[in-house]
């Protein structure tokens, strides 16, 4: 049961970067590669503070500031010099690995031996029910600063970005700023889970955000099946799904583990199961057919 | 209201592809003038239209809006004086957002886009009531997705949109080239009736004759990137609709 508890638990903490990945995804229709190297940039932030024995309230700004520069400059690349989003994500991605070795002056950094948020915070005595209940209020936190966000006239004119460019422009926005700010927003939520996978595992790795980009789609696109099938227009609701969908993809993986599955192959279980989530609907239309 | 100096703009300048879109026109459109440009595909018209919205820069040449030099300001910036309608309806309205997003949005064009929930129930009871004055049974349907809707509604809603914030200058690009004749004819008589009742200044770009006759107060013909006729409203007055028919002769 411990294997489950923990996959919600991990479903959680990448609750942040699947709402970034819903973001620039779904929001601002842009495939954000920066990913891969802004979770690891959360993570190693992170670890480096922590172990120079920096108080979290320096922590936690410091990680939203890492990954909001890190999107920020791929937002810059793609609408400031036109190169294709997915380019300027790998180009950005690819930067970030050396600068986050360089941050971390070696590959893995453990962080057993140092206070963390789930050692400093005790809401109970159960280690893995305090780290539910931490997990749980900055899950709700974030939501609700987001969800907010996308109601505000400002969010209504993010989300036209992505939608209809040559109405937002025509009602006085900017949308290279807009997409710039929504990058930064996306990278500087993912940068979060990295910060909060790095504390609650113990270490941050170097390449520890190598295909992380897929657990985020995985976990928009399992939230958008269910929105397309259900027919939500809601916001809220559909923030929600996402957060769900964070919490589906992990457990799916400790079932895959659970049944005897080879670890090595976790990997392809993961593309083949976003593969499927994907297929789903043009699967089921073709049955109708 | 709108000052067109000596515009000029070259596509793809010094290439094979090079095209001379528009090729030296100056325009002066008085407050409250509704000018409508007809003229061949590949006249310049959009182009001269898209230099006034700002999506394209003349090179040379210069725009004046209200007394303002807006030539170097780009589109997003021209907001505070122009609306457009595009031929598109998909350009003008963003699908996957709700009616009263899209009213919204339009409500604050020429304000900044805070951090504030500006949809309140003062706000959806205001865009019921401008709604429901198009006649199209819509206004219990904001909370739908624009994207449910037909062409037709979906311009006649943008044109709503544009007098939603304070307008001066309203830009319409073919917009009802998109739409079957009875939505057509709905759409063009609600810009007519809002160019009236807001006094706006206006500019149409129109294939449709019939319409190119009926509205506005002052008829351009295009050609090669030139103003070919400029008739004023005495002279649009005394045209007969034949007359345009022998112009495409």
């Amino acid at each position: 049961m411990d294997f489950y508890l923990s996959a919600l638990l991990q479903g959680l903490c990448f609750s942040a970067l699947a709402l970034g990945i819903y973001i620039s995804m779904k929001i601002f229709n842009i495939p954000d590669i920066t990913t891969d190297g802004s979770y690891t940039l959360g993570g190693v932030v992170t670890a480096v503070l922590l172990t120079h024995h920096q108080p979290a309230y320096v922590i936690l700004p410091a990680v939203i500031l890492a990954g909001g520069i890190a999107g920020a400059l791929t937002g810059l690349i793609h609408t400031k010099l036109k190169i294709n989003a997915l380019l300027a994500g790998i180009l950005v991605m690819t930067a970030l690995y050396s600068v986050n070795l360089t941050l971390m002056g070696t590959s893995n950094l453990p962080l057993n031996n140092v206070p963390s948020l789930f050692t400093l915070i005790n809401l109970s005595i159960n280690p893995n029910n305090n780290a539910f209940w931490i997990l749980a209020i900055f899950t709700v936190v974030i939501t609700l600063l987001i969800g907010y966000l996308l109601k505000t006239d400002f969010g209504i004119a993010m989300r036209a970005t992505g939608n209809s460019e040559s109405m937002i422009r025509s009602l006085g926005v900017n949308t290279d700023r807009m997409k710039i700010t929504g990058l930064a927003l996306a990278n500087a939520l993912t940068a979060l889970s990295g910060y909060l996978i790095s504390q609650f595992q113990g270490f941050t790795d170097i390449s520890m955000g190598i295909g992380i980009v897929i657990v985020g789609l995985g976990s928009v696109i399992i939230a958008e099946t269910l929105i397309n099938w259900l027919r939500i227009t809601s916001v809220w609701l559909s923030l929600v799904l996402v957060l769900g969908g964070a919490v589906i993809f992990q457990l799916v993986l400790a079932v895959t583990l659970d049944i005897g599955v080879n670890p090595n192959l976790l990997k392809i279980v993961t593309a083949v199961f976003v593969l499927l989530i994907v297929s789903l609907p043009r699967l089921s239309s073709l049955n109708k057919t | 209201m709108i000052e067109i100096t000596n515009v000029h703009k070259i596509f793809n300048p010094g290439k094979a592809n090079q095209v001379k879109a528009v090729n030296g026109v100056s325009l002066s459109i008085k407050d409250g003038e509704f000018v409508v440009i007809v003229g061949p595909n590949g006249s310049g018209k959009t182009t001269l239209l898209d230099i006034v919205a700002g999506s394209v820069f003349p090179n040379p040449g210069s725009v004046n809006i209200d007394g303002h030099d807006v030539t170097k300001l780009p589109d997003y910036q021209r907001s505070k004086w122009i609306a457009r309608v595009f031929q598109n309806p998909m350009s003008g309205t963003a699908s996957d957002l709700s009616i009263l997003d899209n009213f919204r949005l339009a409500a604050i064009r020429t304000q900044p886009k805070g951090l504030t929930i500006g949809i309140n129930e003062a706000f959806k009871s205001k865009v019921k009531e401008k709604i429901s004055n198009l006649g199209m049974g819509l206004e219990n349907k904001i909370e739908q997705q624009m994207g449910t809707l037909s062409g037709g509604q979906r311009q006649a809603l943008t044109l709503l949109m544009s007098v939603m914030d304070s307008c001066k200058v309203l830009l319409l690009d073919e917009p009802t080239a998109a739409l079957d004749p009875r939505s057509a004819e709905i759409v063009m008589r609600t810009a007519d009736n809002l160019i009236k009742d807001y006094k706006l200044t206006a500019i149409l770009i129109t294939h449709n004759l019939k319409d190119a006759y009926s509205y506005g107060n002052r008829i351009i013909l295009m050609g090669e990137g030139l103003v070919v006729k400029d008739l004023d409203s005495k002279n649009k007055a005394d045209l007969k609709q034949n007359d345009l028919f022998v112009w495409f002769g």
